[in-house]
């Protein structure tokens, strides 16, 4: 029976608030923390946020009536208390899969994440997971290689991986550059990286800086006889400047480029990801500005689904924080997120912050990296947090040592392969940590002076952002 | 321990990938590796190479995999028998796993020259 048009203004949980419906196995499901004015109803704010973020708004409007509107609108099927939290509610919204294009990051985060969060009616609005179907998954490109790949491609097997940020992250010369890229190679260290920040500044443009490294790399690997690499950062200015970073890199027969994804938006991963795959190039991926959206408990979007994101778009490596380090991140939310990068079926689990059951069906899995802040004394709590499928990144903890980069790292890598030994030996590592480093370290005169370096140095502040438990 | 203010020279090492920066292995820290591989339900394999090719993607399988292997004094003979048979070479143990199809351990055990 067609409808008859009624010009005016309807409340959105007329036709938003559905709490019968039973979502669809194909429907993308949202969990969102709402915070909304005081005095307007929960159903009529998480209606508003599933007419907003879909199909809705404020009026209604004569051409609804042109389509069938229930066949494409979002709708709230269940609404929650927030442990611990009086004023926010979470709300569960289901979106049909046709509200989005195909293999489409950028436009499910444009329609998810868009106009909603300016909503009036809405005093915080935080996007905590989604549940990707798994008929959206199937079109997405994901990671370029996969842990697998990278695996065989850098010849690293049975432990996490060791990198470095290359310092001072500002001010180099390109010849300069290459030489602390060289020495941390040379000193045991599977990658080194550039800084988020280099890109191609007037002290080193990037073909300068991709010369001087290429050649450091090959030195590197000639005489440890390993396999090295150096994460040339290609994020730049525009798609073109990106994409002939990239080709060169590959001319230079480099093994991995880098890119900011989040800066440097979804649309230029995706296609750099793209590119990766075909050309055979490992990818890693920085988070520059995530702290901006998904740092305050109340507002922006949840790290989880940005690390989600980030797996469909395409990546072989994630920064995810290091727990331990000089940056925020708490243990038990790592893990969760950790999880939605590596598995292949993630399952609900409140107390690691995964709203949904997430199917991963054939996607390859994503490294995950820690970085920020953590030195060798750290390593045997990271080797048990993070497990093999991870690159350890030291920066200052390499370039530090009192010996200079090369001694640094090779302080680093016996360290972690001490951790991987004893672990494997069955020792509970965490526990016996100072034990297992010292008996490293009477083998390491580089290890014994790294020990003493950084024996005060800790970084115990509360974290800002917890999960919403009693 | 003692505490050197002194810089020192740090040389670069050729090494082997995965626990090339520990001191060789014990007997016993050896079976602790292989009941971990075993352990974790991961195929036992030996492979070995010259020492000139020790970079090359594929070294040469001694035998095949030992799928099901569950024996620690099986893949100990086994690695013995393969260094007997080609003294030179570098000899390592692998832990396949089919699951990732990737090696959830892999290291040197003797090393040729």
């Amino acid at each position: 029976m067609s409808k008859k048009y009624d010009a005016g203004v309807k409340e959105y949980r007329d036709t938003y608030w559905t709490p019968d419906y039973v979502p669809l196995d194909t429907d993308l499901l949202a969990c969102f923390k709402c915070t909304g004015q005081e005095g307007v109803p929960k159903e009529e704010v998480a209606a508003a946020v599933a007419a907003e973020s879909s199909t809705g708004t404020w009026s209604t409007v004569w051409s609804e009536l042109l389509t069938d509107l229930d066949f494409y609108k979002g709708r709230c099927y269940r609404i929650e208390d927030v442990p611990g939290d009086k004023e926010a509610f979470y709300a569960f919204i289901a979106y049909p899969l046709d509200l989005f294009e195909e293999g489409s990051i950028t436009n499910v985060l444009t329609s998810l994440v868009g106009n909603v969060f300016g909503f009036k009616a809405l005093r915080h609005l935080r996007l905590e997971d989604i549940r990707f179907p798994m008929a959206f998954i199937k079109t997405c490109p994901g990671p370029p290689n996969g842990i697998c790949v990278e695996r065989d491609r850098m010849n690293k097997y049975g432990r996490p991986l060791l990198g470095c940020t290359i310092k001072p992250k500002l001010g180099l010369s390109g010849k300069n550059y290459g030489r602390v890229v060289y020495e941390c190679l040379r000193g045991g260290l599977d990658f080194t990286k550039d800084d988020e920040n280099i890109n191609s500044q007037p002290f080193q443009r990037w073909q300068n800086r991709f010369e001087f490294v290429a050649e450091a790399v090959a030195l590197a690997q000639e005489e440890t006889g390993e396999k090295k690499g150096h994460y040339l950062n290609c994020t730049a200015n525009t798609p073109e400047e990106m994409y002939e970073r990239a080709e060169f890199a590959k001319e230079l027969k480099q093994p991995i480029i880098m890119h900011d994804y989040i800066t440097g938006g979804f649309t230029a991963n995706t296609g750099l990801s793209k590119w990766c795959r075909k050309n055979g190039m490992l990818l890693h991926i920085h988070r520059a500005m995530h702290a901006v959206i998904d740092r305050h408990p109340k507002h922006g979007i949840h790290f989880r689904v940005l690390a989600k994101c980030l797996r469909l778009s395409g990546g072989d490596q994630l920064h995810t924080g290091t727990v331990v380090g000089k940056l925020e991140g708490d243990r038990q939310t790592t893990l969760g997120y950790i999880d939605q990068l590596r598995e292949s079926f993630v399952p609900e689990d409140r107390s690691r912050g995964n709203f949904f059951d997430q199917d991963w069906g054939s996607m390859p899995g994503v490294f995950a990296v820690a970085s920020g802040g953590i030195h060798v004394w750290h390593m045997p709590a990271l080797v048990a947090i993070f497990g093999d499928d991870s690159v350890l990144q030291f920066g200052g903890g390499t370039h530090g040592h009192p010996w200079g980069s090369a001694a640094g790292a090779a302080a680093n890598r016996v360290a972690l392969e001490a951790c991987v030994k004893a672990r494997n030996a069955g020792r509970e590592i965490e526990k016996e940590g100072r034990d297992i480093l010292l008996e490293a370290a009477k083998h390491s005169p580089e290890l014994a002076i790294a020990l003493e370096t950084w024996k005060e140095i800790k970084f115990e502040f509360d974290t800002v952002d917890k999960l919403d438990v009693q | 321990m003692p505490f050197k203010s002194t810089v020192g020279d740090y040389q670069t090492v050729a090494t082997l990938e995965t626990f090339g920066f520990l001191p060789p292995f014990t007997q016993d820290e050896i079976y602790d590796q292989i009941a971990y591989i075993i352990a974790q339900g991961w195929s036992p394999l030996v492979e070995h190479v010259h020492p000139s090719r020790s970079m090359s993607t594929y070294w040469s399988y001694w035998k095949l995999p030992f799928f099901g292997e569950k024996d620690l004094g099986v893949i100990v003979s086994e690695l013995e028998a393969c260094h007997r048979a080609y003294p030179d070479h570098h000899v390592r143990l692998v832990g396949y796993d089919a699951y990732t199809q990737s090696q959830g351990s892999c290291f040197v055990v003797f090393e040729g020259r």
